[in-house]
């Protein structure tokens, strides 16, 4: 069962997100910012990340760069999940190695499509 | 009830195909409630007697409309338009490199978002397409989804189920809180109001066409009728590609399935016009 960790401060996101990916026969892991993130990455690189930008501690654009320095930190699927949605933000985050984006509000199709479009599904 | 529901499903096959069943009363409340509300009508039933009474062609428009399935979204299924990239258009090339000029038909289009996704794959082909001229010509019997088809212009929902992201930021710009479909992509869809009963005459030929989740709402008889005349709409060598769960619903003798994708299908090469006849008249 592949996993995916959901980071978001937002405790309601993570549950409803955590409910969808389930439903998708995904196992999940979460965090509440980036820092915590980057530590459950060091222990176990997931299969894929749902990625909130604005979080307290460390934001989700600070972690993706991290991230992607990190040893084995290539591998993962990142996908944002976020309300920015300017076309520079989403720009941005795509230049930064994220693999999708998604614009809240989500819906369990939205979250399908995303993780079908990244292999996953 | 049972009366008014009886002569409504008489009503809706008569005039969009859509067969509803005996026990949909259900569908035909929830699909009517906001019309229901928009006019002050007291119950389903005084709309519909209203509606039978045929005095009111705009009423009659919008509870066709609203009991038509059109649920729709960018790239649905993926893989016919993964098929349409990698089979339906190298096919073409090869078999009309002479004409250099390819007509799609996207049959019951509803709010666009198959036409579009088709022009978006022939953006991305467009070096191996350079100097062919490509039509893309989108109906639906909807006034209403044909009017969002034009301007192209989705919500937020409607632009994430099924759109990678690169395909957004290459092919669409915000629009206030609405994503709108860049001009360049929508100007390769002509967008016209057909209902799939009546003749296609006044459409001319062409060499693709996709009709998917469509027939398997139609009666037998009708969806015979709809394949038979797609079928002469064909150019010979044309294909049609149907819905995942739609396998030949009544055309086999006008079309062969591909063996490993049973819902794209080729125009038999003998193109039979007695039997397109028989099965006209029939």
């Amino acid at each position: 069962m592949k996993q995916v960790l959901i980071v978001d401060d937002s405790n309601v996101i993570r549950k409803v997100a955590k409910r969808i990916l389930e439903t998708l026969e995904f196992k999940t892991v979460e965090a509440d910012d980036g820092q915590k993130a980057l530590a459950i990455c060091t222990a176990q690189m997931p299969d894929a990340i749902l990625l909130d930008w604005n979080m307290p501690v460390m934001d989700g654009m600070t972690f993706l760069k991290a991230l992607r320095n990190m040893p084995g930190g290539a591998a993962p699927k990142v996908i944002f999940c976020t309300a920015e949605n300017d076309i520079s933000n989403i720009a941005r985050a795509m230049h930064a190695g994220a693999d999708e984006y998604i614009m809240k509000p989500f819906d369990r199709r939205i979250i399908r499509s995303k993780f079908e479009e990244i292999g996953l599904v | 009830m049972i009366d008014w529901f009886t002569q409504f499903r008489t009503f809706v096959q008569k005039t969009t195909g859509v067969v509803v069943h005996e026990g949909q009363e259900y569908l035909v409340e929830s699909r009517l409630a906001p019309i229901l509300r928009t006019f002050g009508f007291a119950s389903t039933a005084d709309l519909i007697k209203q509606v039978l009474r045929r005095q009111d062609p705009q009423l009659i428009a919008l509870v066709a409309d609203a009991m038509m399935t059109s649920e729709t979204f960018f790239f649905r299924d993926r893989q016919p338009f993964e098929l349409f990239r990698t089979v339906m258009l190298p096919r073409l090339v090869e078999a009309k490199r002479d004409k250099r000029r390819i007509r799609i038909w996207s049959a019951a289009c509803a709010t666009g978002q198959e036409p579009y996704s088709l022009a978006m794959v022939l953006d991305e082909e467009a070096r191996r397409l350079a100097g062919w001229q490509i039509e893309i010509v989108a109906t639906d019997l909807s006034g209403s989804a044909l009017e969002t088809a034009r301007a192209g212009l989705y919500n937020q929902f409607e632009v994430q189920r099924g759109l990678p992201i690169s395909l957004l930021l290459r092919y669409f710009h915000r629009d206030n809180e609405k994503w709108r479909v860049v001009e360049h992509i929508r100007s390769r869809v002509r967008f016209q109001q057909l209902n799939l009963l009546h003749s296609f005459n006044q459409l001319d030929t062409f060499d693709i066409i996709f009709c998917r989740n469509v027939l398997m709402y139609f009666s037998p008889e009708t969806r015979r009728s709809v394949m038979a005349r797609m079928a002469q709409t064909l150019e010979p060598g044309g294909m049609l590609m149907l819905g995942a769960t739609e396998f030949l619903p009544g055309g086999e003798h006008l079309f062969q399935p591909l063996p490993e994708h049973p819902s794209l299908l080729l125009k038999r090469p003998v193109a039979l016009d007695a039997d397109l006849k028989r099965t006209v008249l029939a």
